[in-house]
């Protein structure tokens, strides 16, 4: 099943696919470890994923450019307010991030029996490199796990809580 | 690997494990979101170091070969942390991992509907996410306590695990109508919510006829749910009267927890009442 030309995604099978693209990341759906009585339908699923892959091209952006007007269509709450949080600080000290996201490994973790909330797990690699107006201070390859929560919106799944655990 | 005594001292002060990520660098691996650490980088001079992920940004000057001090609430947002340090010899990277507090301190609690009938099996739900102080979510399990509560009907409760950092439940409506409390509570801390449950549709439907002038006056007893609330006001009752081909419906709303209608006193007439998909008795009228 291929969702959007971003990316294709087989939920069912857990089957690794190499990114369409080469700046894409490359992403990868295991069978649900599930909580929760409501019935996570394949549509749904398409949707919250796609719009969460969505989201962190949305926050690399962000940070990249510290517009945290950027945040607006994929994140809210918390995770909206960290974000435009941490991007008044870059902007204060005159430095941005770039966040170049390599790889998904994803797993949901729980669909709200109201069906208000997704919770997934996603262990992301990526890139952060951080800059300053000279040029570049530093790269890092991170490899970590992240708890996603997503809610709802009018049109789309928005990132609620974005947080790494530490493993 | 060489380790500098301020460094040391910082760490045992800040109760935190230490571990050396670079040449020079020296960077607790894990704190608890909040909690006070130090950083120690060797050499002489000075630099900058940067503290980087998502959810925060701290950049500070800070003078080699001592320790320096973060205080408490100085990285709170549980996450993975880039540390840089830029100076003008040298530069070193790291990170820190910030885990959230283990004692919870705000709940999220979703609980749906907000109304529904009375004795529903599973008909409400609730579901609570758990955070600590600084909003992080603890995916430590811990266990919420949901109760539901009735002044008539007694509390039911459940308790329940949570797994990265939710739990959830489903619970009976009461068969008394009314205004439940629902609470989700883990330690001292609770989040309420009022779910109203109403009485469900008509159990049974009984009416007596009562001659009144040249009309049948049609008069129901209190219309009932099957766990006896009285069905409320507005609740449509439909009377139907068939004489020989002729059919006159009328159509009463509740009023009082009765309904009540006039309708033609012809003789032989059948008369049957029904409320949704509940039938009545019939009457027959010979006068």
């Amino acid at each position: 099943m291929i969702v959007s030309n971003s990316f294709a995604l087989i939920s069912t099978l857990g089957v690794a696919l190499s990114a369409l693209a080469a700046d894409q990341p490359s992403v990868r759906i295991h069978p649900p470890n599930r909580d929760g009585p409501r019935q996570l339908q394949e549509q749904t699923l398409k949707a919250a994923v796609q719009n969460y892959l969505d989201a962190w091209r949305s926050m690399s952006d962000a940070l990249d450019e510290n517009r945290p007007e950027l945040l607006d269509r994929d994140f809210i709450g918390s995770a909206k307010d960290k974000l435009a949080a941490t991007i008044r600080k870059q902007q204060a000290c005159g430095v941005h991030t770039v966040y170049h996201d390599r790889s998904h490994d994803m797993q949901i973790l729980f669909y709200s029996p109201e069906g208000l909330s997704i919770e997934l797990a996603d262990t992301v690699a990526y890139d952060v490199q951080l800059f300053s107006h000279a040029g570049a201070i530093g790269t890092q390859q991170v490899r970590t796990r992240y708890i996603v929560v997503l809610t709802p919106t009018e049109v789309r799944w928005r990132v609620r809580i974005l947080q790494a655990q530490p493993q | 690997m060489k380790v500098g005594v301020p460094f040391l001292v910082a760490c045992l002060a800040s109760g935190v494990a230490c571990r050396s990520q670079d040449t020079n660098l020296h960077l607790p691996k894990r704190i608890e979101a909040g909690s006070a650490f130090s950083v120690l980088c060797e050499g002489t001079g000075k630099g900058t170091l940067y503290i980087v992920g998502p959810s925060e940004f701290i950049k500070r000057e800070i003078q080699l070969g001592e320790a320096t001090s973060f205080p408490a609430g100085a990285l709170f947002n549980a996450g993975r942390y880039s540390v840089w340090l830029d100076s003008a010899g040298s530069s070193a990277a790291g990170s820190i991992d910030v885990v959230p507090v283990s004692k919870a301190s705000d709940l999220t609690f979703i609980a749906k509907p907000s109304r529904l009938q009375v004795a529903l099996r599973d008909g409400i739900t609730g579901t609570a996410y758990v955070f600590d102080a600084y909003g992080n979510l603890i995916t430590e399990q811990m266990e919420v306590s949901f109760e539901l509560s009735n002044p008539t009907a007694g509390t039911q409760i459940r308790r329940v695990q949570t797994r990265n950092g939710v739990a959830w439940t489903q619970l009976d409506s009461t068969p008394r109508e009314g205004k439940d409390q629902f609470v989700a509570r883990i330690g001292d801390i609770f989040s309420k919510r009022v779910v109203f449950q109403v009485p469900g549709e008509p159990c049974s439907l009984k009416m007596s006829a009562t001659p009144s002038g040249g009309k049948i006056q049609l008069v129901t007893e209190p219309v009932r749910d099957c766990s006896g609330n009285v069905v409320p006001d507005g609740t449509v009752v439909t009377f139907t009267e068939l004489n020989r081909d002729t059919k006159s419906t009328v159509d009463v709303p509740l009023k009082k927890g009765v309904a009540m209608v006039e309708m033609p006193a012809n003789r032989g007439a059948t008369i049957s009442v029904a409320s949704g998909v509940v039938l009545g008795n019939q009457i027959r009228w010979e006068q």
